[in-house]
């Protein structure tokens, strides 16, 4: 079903935190900014609700790319949260190259709730290099499947 | 390279965290002796305008007693920068820098250890 | 299993023109645990939201989902839809398919099956939704104010005029703060007693503040709505309910060299003390490190000569426990002490004097009485330098990084009040920037400039240099006309820099409220909760919070006593029940929820478990869903898994990864 027309359509999960990333995202509904479809949000408080096996999770369930959204630096609705996602993602990042895994599959971005236009583009911009990637089979975990 | 990125590699210099206050000229002992003052170096490099510091008497004037690096209260150490300029301008065109790979045929048996030192240490900047 | 309703909305054609509404509800009719599937026109009219309850009590449905626009605006709406119909509000989940479909997709196919795909997620979270009470606790009607200064004297006046309780802790002997020491305020030039004292007064009149004057906060216990104070009164070796103030002690000791810290040193007072003339409460303390009596036993004068008998050497350090529902943090400023800075001559010269030594020596209730005089011979000074961001704006480490903002505006007024009151003297003002955004501020600076005919110079001072006449020079550079000078002057001051009081990081990890790295008390949002703490129930007022004048300080005061209001208002405190909780079967106990937790909400005790028919004593985690906010900084931290977060748990989380990346 992904490969129609030969064409490969990435699996993105995309994780949100709910004070300005997740605004960010329905502001770029409310501005008709167009992304990838492939894109599906999950909502989270904080940034720092993101637990590094949700992402190995996605992973071995056949997600193609996480990419976790936060408050900018200092910004946090919950003060230092998205202080703690940025060491916690730096350091997972920093392995999965040992797990076989091409670090661009994952990223952390900060997007305010005003910052529409950024999310739109980073959504698109991060849908690409992962299509460019490819499929991801390292991690995904065959018996997973139906 | 141009003139400005050889001048702030050589000092290790941001003069972007210059907020143009003065201190430096109001401390400095040489400032009626000089033609451009330190204040006016880092502004001046901040434009790029190295040329006309490299031919004024002023690099020569400064008696590198460190007053305006003690004084700034930003840390942008203008004495350093004019040290720098100085260099510049002293050492002649062309072979003013030397190679970790270039010292085995300077070597001589007889030269000091400090020598080879102080050399690479000049030079290399 | 769960019987869940899917209810999709079309919000007219905003959903329904790019999704194919029918398609989303018929693909998730199939889905494990789905009873009914439905869609209509608006969800969120009147007739939307009575299909969902009707639907709920038809079908005893558990769980509800519903395809609409984003949960950031209509969650609270539907929650109260199920609730009113006898659901759990939290058993209703939201999946985004307007924002995040039908308004960025235009290919109906692509946005379809996008739609489906969430609404299967939120399928999958509400199997493991349970149902969620908000926790309540009930207020304490009483708040404390930490801090006597204007700050902390205008926030609890504005509590009190509410009806509320209100308790102000000061630590010097009199409340009032920095603005007592002031001699007139920027920019109107009304003098700071006048219109500081009644403010001091009226707080000593009204029965709702008490004032613990010469007294610290010593430990605070609990949390929003329900702190537990100690107080500690210090000695004061003086009976506060005797004492009627005559002042009569503090003429008779003969211990008459104690240096004054009310008029910052520049002269003397005596052992036992009323700092000033309105200080409130007007009563007498005994300094213990210079007391006679106290040191060796042998004076006992003021207890001779006070009628009153209020004198009591044998007076210890007392505490007081107090419990309150809000505490606000006024503890204000210091100048900053300018022993780094070698090249002002601070300490070399008397001559060279900060600006507060300057307001004193203004000041008619100074040492010389309100007139100018230099400290070090008693001459009239025909010249004065005044130096600006002495300690601000400074990057190396021996000042503060920051602009501390009042400085161009005091030094603005002092030139002005100096060339009015002796037109013969000639003044100087070097500066980097002149600052004045304010109303009136910039105004008042050129009038200083034009009418008063201060000398404003570019430039930074680089050195003063004290001359064997008694006179400094002062070497500067003159930025704009490219010299540099040599100004012999007869005095010289200084604007310090201003800083947080010493006693705000201790008390900051006392409140567990935090602080930036300059010791400035941390607001919960910079623009939008400038007034709050990020730990619930802690609020801010004045200087603690960042550099202020009087006008900004007294109205974050007054919107600092508007939050503590709003809070003392209410009977109980409805939690948010989307917070963590630890699972003390699984908690190893090894802190580090709590080191991550923002708010102090996680504390450590020992509990006593049965495990294989044995007590065992253990150290588990547990949680003030009070103070919790719900973040899950801790859910992540902890390595046993115990600590998980409601409404955001990790299976749920996981089971939505799933439904994403099954399709």
């Amino acid at each position: 079903m992904q490969m129609v027309n030969n064409e490969f359509k990435p699996k993105i999960v995309a994780f949100c935190c709910n004070w300005c990333s997740y605004a960010g995202a329905d502001l770029a509904g409310t501005n008709r900014l167009q992304y990838p479809a492939e894109v599906k949000i999950i909502r989270v408080p904080c940034s720092c609700r993101v637990n590094p096996m949700f992402i190995l999770r996605a992973f071995q369930r056949g997600a193609d790319g996480v990419i976790i959204c936060g408050c900018h630096p200092g910004d946090c609705h919950y003060t230092t949260g998205n202080y703690y996602a940025r060491r916690r993602m730096t350091l997972l990042f920093s392995m999965l190259d040992f797990l076989g895994i091409e670090k661009e599959r994952t990223r952390l971005e900060w997007v305010s709730a005003a910052e529409g236009q950024k999310f739109a583009s980073t959504m698109s911009d991060f849908v690409k290099t992962v299509t460019e990637l490819g499929k991801n089979k390292r991690l995904e975990d065959l018996r997973c499947k139906k | 390279m141009d003139l400005k990125e050889q001048v702030l590699i050589m000092s290790g210099v941001d003069v972007r965290k210059c907020m143009a206050c003065g201190k430096c000229s109001g401390a400095c002992p040489s400032y009626n002796e000089m033609e451009y003052h330190p204040h006016q170096f880092v502004s001046m490099v901040k434009k790029g305008n190295i040329e006309p510091l490299m031919k004024s008497e002023s690099v020569y004037k400064c008696l590198t007693c460190y007053a305006c690096i003690e004084r700034c209260p930003r840390g942008v150490e203008p004495a350093k920068l004019i040290e720098a300029i100085r260099l510049l301008a002293v050492r002649p065109q062309g072979s003013n820098h030397i190679k970790a790979d270039d010292i085995p045929s300077l070597l001589d048996p007889e030269l000091p250890q400090q020598a080879i030192v102080t050399a690479f240490r000049k030079y290399s900047k | 299993m769960q019987r869940i309703g899917v209810f999709v909305c079309h919000c007219g054609t905003n959903i329904a023109a790019t999704v194919d509404v029918k398609a989303v509800a018929e693909a998730l009719k199939y889905e494990p645990g789905v009873v009914v599937s439905t869609e209509y026109q608006y969800m969120c009219s009147e007739a939307g939201q009575e299909l969902i309850k009707n639907a709920i009590k038809e079908n005893a449905l558990t769980g509800v989902v519903v395809c609409s626009c984003s949960p950031r605006m209509h969650e609270a709406t539907f929650r109260k839809t199920v609730a009113a119909a006898g659901l759990n509000p939290y058993m209703l989940e939201i999946a985004n398919i307007r924002e995040q479909v039908s308004w960025i997709h235009k290919n109906i196919e692509e946005a379809t099956e996008k739609a489906i795909i969430l609404g299967r997620a939120a399928i999958a979270k509400v199997h493991l939704n349970a149902p969620l009470t908000a926790g309540e606790s009930p207020v304490v009607k009483r708040a404390l104010v930490i801090g006597g200064g204007i700050a902390g004297i205008q926030t609890a006046l504005d509590i009190a005029e509410a009806g509320f309780e209100v308790d102000i802790v000061e630590k010097n002997p009199t409340i009032g703060g920095k603005m007592t020491q002031l001699d007139k305020t920027f920019p109107t030039l009304d003098c700071a007693a006048c219109i500081l004292t009644p403010k001091m007064v009226d707080c000593a009149q009204n029965d709702k503040i008490k004032i613990y004057s010469y007294s610290e906060v010593s430990e605070v216990k609990g949390f929003v709505g329900n702190f537990d104070v100690t107080i500690k009164r210090k000695a004061r070796y003086v009976d506060e309910n005797k004492c009627t103030g005559c002042g009569l002690c503090t003429e008779k000791c003969p211990q008459k060299k104690v240096p004054n810290e009310f008029n910052l040193g520049l002269d003397n007072r005596r052992a036992i003390y009323i700092p000033f003339a309105q200080a409130v409460p007007k009563i007498a303390t005994i300094d213990a490190d210079y007391c006679t009596m106290l040191k060796s036993g042998k004076c006992g004068v003021c207890s001779k000569v006070c009628t009153a008998g209020a004198i009591d050497y044998k007076q210890e350090d007392s505490f007081v426990n107090e419990k309150y529902g809000a505490i606000v943090v006024a503890t204000g400023f210091n100048p900053i002490k300018l022993d780094k800075y070698d090249e002002f001559a601070y300490s070399q010269s008397a001559d060279v004097i900060t600006s507060l030594e300057l307001e004193r020596l203004m000041n008619a209730a100074g040492p010389n009485g309100g007139t100018l005089l230099r400290p070090s011979d008693k001459k009239h000074p025909h010249r004065i330098a005044f130096i600006q961001c002495v300690g601000s704006r400074c990057d190396d480490g021996k000042g503060k990084s920051y602009c501390s903002k009042i400085c161009c505006m005091y030094t603005a007024k002092h030139a002005m009040l100096i060339r009015e009151k002796y037109p013969d003297t000639e003044v100087y003002v070097f500066y980097i920037d002149v600052r004045t955004p304010g109303k009136n501020f910039d105004e008042f600076y050129r009038r200083a400039v034009e009418e008063y005919g201060v000398n404003y110079i570019k430039g930074m001072v680089g050195k003063v240099l004290p001359e064997p006449d008694g006179t400094l020079t002062v070497r500067a550079s003159d930025l704009l006309n490219g010299t540099q000078l040599n100004l012999s002057c007869d005095l010289v001051v200084l604007a310090a820099a201003i800083e947080p009081d010493k006693s705000a990081r201790p008390l900051a990890t006392m409140l567990t409220a935090s602080m930036d790295t300059n010791d400035f008390f941390t607001e919960a949002h910079p623009k939008l909760r400038p007034v709050e703490s990020p730990t619930a129930g802690i609020f801010l007022s004045g200087a603690c919070q960042g550099p202020k004048d009087i006008p900004e300080t007294v109205s974050q005061a007054s919107a600092c006593a508007a939050k503590v209001i709003g809070l003392l208002a209410k009977n109980t405190l409805k939690g948010n029940p989307c917070v963590a909780h630890s699972d003390e079967l699984l908690c190893n106990g090894c802190s580090s929820c709590e080191k991550v937790c923002p708010y102090g909400a996680i504390s450590y005790s020992d509990k006593e478990f049965r495990i294989n028919g044995k007590m065992v004593t253990r150290r588990v985690a547990s949680v003030n869903p009070a103070v919790c906010q719900g973040c899950g900084a801790c859910t992540v931290a902890c390595p046993s898994g115990a600590m998980d977060l409601n409404g955001f748990s990790n299976s749920q989380i996981m089971a939505e990864v799933d439904a994403i990346c099954k399709w």
